[in-house]
């Protein structure tokens, strides 16, 4: 399969033309867009992540979460970042009460306040840099680094969602797959050659499931 | 574990890349766009571009700067540099900057951070700090504005923890002692500022040496360190920085082979 047309879900939450472009430097054609039309006609469909859980809520309480929905339940690749990757879980601790899209059973979780690393250095929050993942998927590499900017994590319901792990004051899930969709806590358009290697696994043969 | 950031700082003017030595007598050194690529393959954490445009209306060369570099390179980008308002701030990041560093700005208006934190997210939003020595005080620094002509009389310690308070997202603390002299981060300022706050601190001015980056992350705390010279005049590249730091048991994210 070539790399296609990629949707990029915008909820006008901030600039996604890192996003766009890392994916235009992979070979697809990127496009961002709100309406639901667009969307859905792509090849694959990135929801990158920016801002807060209940701004994002909200922008995908209406026709654009719907999209979303559809989307998932076709079967075609999805590939959720950061927030993205948030909003497939039912809830989270940043926004209490809002919904997120509830694909996936389970929470998004903030980080303890007194989070310590092993030496029992305080760690701050947000989570900012590069950190690691522990993954035996076939899109992910073992011990590769990745850029990390959040202060909540997924919590699945069902844990064999999880792909990947990142130690942070302890180990966090920081990757899912299931089917077609695939989503990660870090940034792979900030991630230099190991985010690519992502981007173009996304795109193409590598199966997930 | 998180990693401990290299960060290369390219200082531009109208577009190209100049450098400071104790901020006067710059020179050029080239294409901002290709060097950050090529720090970028070289293993650089994140870059910086500074700029020291004194003009305001010339600001249109440096968004397109930061649009092209956002295009090509793929690790985060921030940038400083004459940050007066919230509009400088919307325009840097919708550019393509993914932080967006704030100095004198600061000062005169502490209340533009908080807003910006608030619009942004802290993540967003960096405090750049020059701290210059109090003569004759051991452990005592003000805070300097203006490219490091005007000393406010701030506290360095205390307007850091302020910033934090307010929302920034990151320090960036320049030594102005240190700043070009190529004699090693002030390393007492690093680390009080470090002890003081609980938001990351880029240790900034006076990198000479690879034992200087180490000192700085080590024994100065800091979660970053930024350089200038060392790179451009191509005295160490990122990547022997890091092996350097990989072997004196710091944690970094190692150089790619490819």
């Amino acid at each position: 399969m070539t790399a296609g047309r990629v949707a990029i879900v915008d909820l006008g939450l901030g600039n996604l033309h890192s996003v766009a472009k890392a994916f235009e430097r992979a070979g697809a054609a990127a496009e961002l867009s709100a309406d639901p039309d667009v969307l859905l006609r792509a090849d694959r469909l990135v929801m990158p992540g920016q801002g807060a859980f209940r701004e994002c809520a909200h922008a995908l309480a209406g026709e654009v979460g719907e999209a979303v929905r559809t989307w998932i339940a076709s079967g075609r690749p999805y590939l959720g970042i950061c927030l993205g990757m948030q909003a497939l879980f039912d809830e989270s601790d940043e926004a209490p009460g809002e919904k997120g899209l509830g694909i996936f059973r389970g929470a998004v979780r903030r980080f303890a306040t007194d989070l310590r690393d092993a030496q029992g250095r305080k760690l701050k929050v947000p989570h900012i840099g590069w950190n690691q993942i522990e993954s035996r998927h076939p899109v992910f590499e073992n011990d590769e680094w990745y850029y990390f900017v959040h202060s909540y994590y997924c919590v699945p319901a069902d844990e064999s969602l999880v792909v990947a792990m990142t130690d942070y004051g302890g180990p966090f899930c920081s990757a899912i797959a299931r089917d077609n969709v695939l989503a990660c806590q870090f940034h792979p358009e900030k991630s230099q050659h190991a985010g690519a290697r992502l981007i173009g696994h996304f795109l193409g043969d590598v199966a997930w499931s | 574990m998180l990693a401990k950031r290299i960060i290369p700082c390219l200082d531009v003017k109208e577009g190209r890349v100049v450098k400071g030595i104790n901020f006067v007598g710059l020179r050029d050194a080239g294409d901002p766009v290709e060097s950050a690529q090529r720090y970028s393959a070289g293993g650089a954490d994140e870059i910086t571009f500074l700029d020291i445009t004194a003009s305001h209306e010339n600001r249109r060369t440096l968004f397109d700067l930061v649009d092209r570099t956002a295009s090509t390179v793929a690790v985060p980008l921030t940038v400083g540099g004459g940050v007066r308002e919230r509009r400088d701030v919307s325009e840097l990041l919708h550019a393509g900057a993914d932080k967006v560093s704030i100095n004198s700005a600061a000062v005169s208006n502490p209340e533009l951070i908080r807003e910006m934190a608030e619009a942004y997210g802290a993540q967003a939003i960096v405090v750049a700090i020059d701290a210059k020595r109090v003569p004759g005080a051991a452990d005592r620094w003000t805070v300097y504005t203006h490219g490091g002509r005007r000393d406010t009389g701030l506290d360095a310690i205390a307007w850091a923890r302020q910033m934090a308070d307010y929302g920034a997202g990151e320090i960036l603390l320049t030594s102005m002692d240190r700043d070009g002299t190529q004699d090693g981060y002030d390393l007492l300022l690093t680390r009080a500022v470090v002890d003081a706050i609980s938001i990351p601190v880029v240790a900034s001015g006076g990198v000479g040496t690879l034992g200087h980056v180490h000192e700085g992350l080590e024994a100065g705390g800091a979660d970053a360190a930024l350089a200038a010279s060392i790179f451009h005049d191509g005295h160490y590249t990122v990547a022997e920085v890091k092996e350097y730091l990989l072997d004196h048991g710091v944690c970094v994210r190692p150089p790619e082979r490819d």
